[in-house]
């Protein structure tokens, strides 16, 4: 087992007192396993990944991941400062890693996430897909043995993010990375997942894994990937309906 | 017909040194009270051609280097350890806004009675009238740092100063730059009263020396010579920084 959560609670403070985010989550996932998550927004998904990654801690329940966590965001969040590659390098130049040795690890990772030629490019000059796919890199290059994704391409276009699952399979078959993504598009999940974990409403739990047995490279027009997502989406209905139908319970 | 930007501006300049020459010409006051542009521009060429205005702008820059510098050291680590410090930022909010709302020439008795009539005193001046904008901008920049992408840095593995150097530091560029800017604007004018007030060479002496001699083209040609060396800092060092950097970082 490359990761496994143990009966995970978490709570969070707000104005209103005590909220709790996490109830019970247990997962496992193999050696270079892709796994997904999706669930009704504010079910605690994007909470786990941050527990994985150990910018929070649990109340209760374990976590153990054999080696290190690399984590990716909905915004790209580069340092509008330095160049594309410089982006890249950041990890390995404050680990004060040899210069030379550097620009080659660079390169290998502008090419794989088709950024060769972008090199001496701000920010502000790229595409959001580009964008996103300079995190990529800056994440990967650290040697994450499980890359954490949060609704990495939630904020790109369709066509963009389709060519962002192509990329992402073929990056993950290259790397066999431990990926963990994070999606409330359960086709986006099921494009990419060997599983896909639905998460129930808040306090998010895990409703149903579902195991996604296709062959790869998968496509988001497949037809048994509609036929799994529609699955899926059943079992997502009810707790997004929960969710509607406590905002209302809310409101009056 | 069509101008660009620059012609419209000097266009403008030569209607005002036209409208200037008019009232001069018809003599409202006497030439000793309203000099022509003429006159001006003599003093100008006179005032530098005998060293006088050099040697003021000198040691008028020598001040405001030296207290503008102390205030940007001093005013940029009170604005990174306050920014740190929650209680500290909390306990001395009221405090740091109160002491920038007073002009800093009211900082001149203090200074004269403590220092005594020498430079150390102006320096003073200069310093407290400059160090907490710079201390407040350090501040606002530093908090305004977006959390993501601190969390960003951190993942990456920069921690405590490494994360200040290659983060943080980097992050406020811009903004510090404009802080920058503003606090020079302020070390200037301070410089300038301190020095009106308080007879000891300097820009703001000739200033006074020409009042005192009733010769108001001394006095134009001195402001003259303080208004450009303000705009050349603010407009063309500062300003073209602040610009290429923030093209740069794409703001």
């Amino acid at each position: 087992m490359k990761l496994r959560i143990n009966n995970i609670n978490k709570s969070f403070r707000n104005d209103s007192g005590i909220v709790p985010a996490l109830s019970n989550v247990s997962l496992e996932a193999k050696e270079g396993e892709f796994v997904c998550l999706v669930g009704p927004s504010g079910c605690g998904k994007s909470s786990l990944l941050n527990l994985v990654a150990g910018l929070e801690v649990p109340d209760s329940g374990s976590i153990d991941v054999q080696g290190k966590t690399g984590l990716m965001f909905q915004e790209p969040t580069l340092f509008p400062w330095l160049k594309v590659k410089d982006n890249v390098a950041f990890g390995l130049k404050v680990a004060k890693k040899d210069d030379t040795k550097i620009d080659e690890v660079v390169d290998y990772f502008l090419k794989l996430v088709h950024l060769k030629g972008f090199e001496e490019a701000y920010p502000h000059e790229l595409s959001g897909g580009m964008k996103q796919r300079v995190a990529l890199a800056r994440t990967l290059i650290m040697k994450p043995d499980v890359l954490l994704m949060d609704e990495p391409f939630a904020a790109l276009d369709a066509q963009t993010r389709e060519i962002m699952y192509r990329e992402l399979q073929e990056i993950w078959r290259l790397t066999k990375k431990n990926i963990v993504f994070v999606t409330h598009n359960v086709r986006e999940a099921v494009v990419l997942g060997d599983r896909v974990a639905v998460f129930t409403a808040r306090p998010g739990s895990i409703k149903k894994v579902f195991k996604v047995d296709l062959p790869r490279p998968r496509d988001i027009g497949d037809l048994e990937v509609i036929k799994i997502s529609n699955e899926i989406n059943k079992e997502l209905k009810e707790e997004v309906e929960k969710v509607i139908k406590e905002m209302e319970t809310h409101e009056v | 017909m069509k101008f660009n930007k620059a012609s419209k501006q000097i266009l403008f300049f030569l209607f005002l040194l036209f409208v200037w020459w008019l009232v001069y010409k018809l003599r409202i006051w006497p030439v000793w009270l309203f000099p022509s542009p003429l006159n001006v521009f003599n003093t100008l060429v006179k005032g530098f051609a005998s060293k006088k205005f050099l040697i003021g702008i000198a040691i008028s820059l020598k001040r405001i280097f030296l207290g503008f510098g102390i205030s940007l050291l001093l005013g940029t680590t009170l604005g990174f350890v306050i920014a740190k410090i929650k209680w500290l930022r909390e306990a001395t909010e009221p405090f740091i806004l109160g002491l920038q709302t007073l002009p800093s020439i009211c900082w001149l008795p203090l200074a004269l009675l403590w220092f005594g009539l020498n430079e150390t005193a102006i320096i003073f001046v200069v310093i407290m009238g400059t160090i907490l904008s710079i201390t407040i901008s350090v501040k606002g920049a530093v908090m305004n740092v977006t959390p993501a992408l601190l969390n960003v840095g951190r993942m990456l593995g920069a921690k405590g100063i490494d994360l200040y150097k290659q983060v943080i530091f980097p992050a406020i560029l811009p903004s510090y730059v404009t802080g920058i800017k503003h606090g020079w604007s302020f070390a200037w004018r301070s410089l300038m009263s301190g020095e009106m007030l308080f007879i000891s060479a300097g820009l703001g002496q000739l200033l006074m020396m020409g009042r005192e001699l009733n010769d108001m083209s001394q006095v134009m040609a001195v402001m003259i010579v303080i208004i450009l060396i303000g705009v050349l800092f603010e407009q063309f060092v500062f300003g073209n920084i602040e610009r290429g950097l923030r093209r740069k970082w794409g703001v």
